[in-house]
């Protein structure tokens, strides 16, 4: 559901409240005292979708199956070894994790982050997060894609990480 | 010992009649052959049981003031420190240094000790839930999209070499996912092992100039620890269980 969605479910609320308001004198006065929803706030959520890039497949696909290519590829990753790119949970969270005003990332499950803001809208557990990491650590590895951070000690064992050192393995 | 060593030896020969015949032909004089590069495995292949990955703890080149492989693996791994409402005891321990003393001599020997990955673990056949398994190629991990932290396995593992996480955790690394609820051992540095990497402890322990440990496939004739494994004596730790650990001490 997008946002658009949402602020057109939202404002029909208000429109049929309006309409069966038998005395909607000024809706000026009605809004800001008697009517119901009128304390609601719709804030954008702070998604991070980027205006160059492509996700990995067309967002409709995204939407609906997100799911099961991570499910997949966790399974794939997890028991054979399989370490491609593209359906990796680490790529997700390093292209949609959004920056605060000091520049810092904040978790992709914080309150209207990308993961969260869809995930609390449709009442979904993510059970992700409470092992993997919220926000980008090293750089992407997935083909063409911008580098976000590093890891903050430099590197496991100050050394480049081997991650870091073999590019072009994205699928 | 002797058995057991005897069947890692008849499947690295099984292993290698089956390469040296395919190899055949580059041979060019009787037991000289051209050894064609290790070559990377492609992302999007499974691990194979070609390989066995091992390490080789030398007891004598580990210095008993040093524990630069267990925080190499704490830096790598992010455990240790991470959790703060746990005692001492609950605290995750994925390696740690252990000390052995001869009392009849007194020599003190240390040694770091972790999961042995072994061929036959016990913890994969307690765990009720498979989320204790091996992988093809001898890493012996815990699936924590499984586990359902019943610690059976902690039970059953000799070695005591697994813990248990108490607490939620935060900040964890992409590459060693770890929660609240689960179990969690050593990996063998899984995420650098399947970049042609080498754990971590590992390299902490060269760049220290002791190089006590030496990390390799086992089914391999010619690499390190194969070589040194047929160079000198070494043991399992409770070769009694007939486990067949991946990893081997010596000078104990
Ligand atoms: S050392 Fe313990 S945890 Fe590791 S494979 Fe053996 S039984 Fe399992
Ligand atoms: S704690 Fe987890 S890995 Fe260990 S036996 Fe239970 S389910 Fe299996």
């Amino acid at each position: 559901m997008t946002y658009a969605m949402v602020a057109r479910r939202v404002s029909g609320l208000l429109l049929s409240a309006l309409l069966l308001l038998p005395l909607a004198v000024s809706a000026e006065d009605a809004e800001a005292e008697n009517l119901p929803f009128s304390d609601l706030t719709m804030t954008e959520p702070e998604r991070h979708v980027s205006a160059t890039e492509e996700c990995v497949a067309p967002e409709a696909v995204m939407r609906r199956n997100h799911m099961k290519f991570i499910l997949h590829q966790r399974d794939d990753t997890m028991h054979r070894g399989i370490r491609t790119r593209r359906y990796s949970l680490e790529e997700c969270v390093n292209c949609h994790a959004a920056k605060n005003e000091q520049g810092e990332y904040i978790p992709v499950n914080a309150e209207n982050q990308f993961c969260s803001s869809c995930h609390t809208y449709a009442a979904v557990n993510i059970d992700c997060f409470q092992c993997h990491a919220t926000k980008p650590v090293r750089a992407s590895r997935l083909n063409g894609r911008s580098a976000s951070a590093a890891h903050p000690s430099g590197g496991p064992g100050n050394a480049p990480h081997p991650f870091l050192v073999s590019e072009g393995n994205a699928q | 010992m002797s058995d057991t060593s005897n069947r890692i030896d008849s499947a690295r020969r099984a292993f290698l009649n089956k390469a040296g015949a395919a190899a055949g032909a580059a041979a060019i004089a009787p037991g000289v052959f051209l050894t064609t590069p290790a070559v990377a495995r492609p992302a999007d292949q499974p691990v194979s049981s070609e390989k066995r990955w091992g390490i080789l703890v030398d007891t004598n080149k580990c210095a008993s003031n040093c524990d630069a492989c267990v925080t190499a693996c704490k830096d790598e791994n992010g455990w240790g420190s991470t959790e703060h409402h746990s005692s001492q005891e609950q605290q995750s321990q994925w390696i740690r240094k252990v000390e052995i003393r001869n009392r009849s001599t007194g020599f003190v020997a240390t040694l770091p000790l972790m999961c042995q990955h072994c061929e036959h673990p016990p913890c994969v056949d307690v765990c009720p839930t498979g989320a204790s398994f091996k992988r093809a190629d001898g890493i012996v991990l815990v699936d924590k999209h499984i586990c359902i932290g019943c610690r059976y396995c902690m039970m059953a593992c000799p070695y005591k070499a697994r813990s248990f996480i108490h607490e939620d955790l935060e900040d964890q690394l992409p590459w060693a996912p770890r929660g609240k609820g689960t179990v969690e051992s050593c990996t063998l540095c899984v995420q650098r092992v399947d970049n042609d990497g080498t754990p971590a402890c590992v390299e902490a322990c060269s760049a220290e100039n002791h190089n006590a440990l030496v990390f390799g496939n086992l089914n391999d004739e010619n690499s390190d620890i194969s070589r040194e494994l047929a160079r000198a004596e070494s043991i399992e730790l409770r070769a009694d269980l007939a486990l067949n650990t991946g990893v081997r001490y010596r000078g104990i």
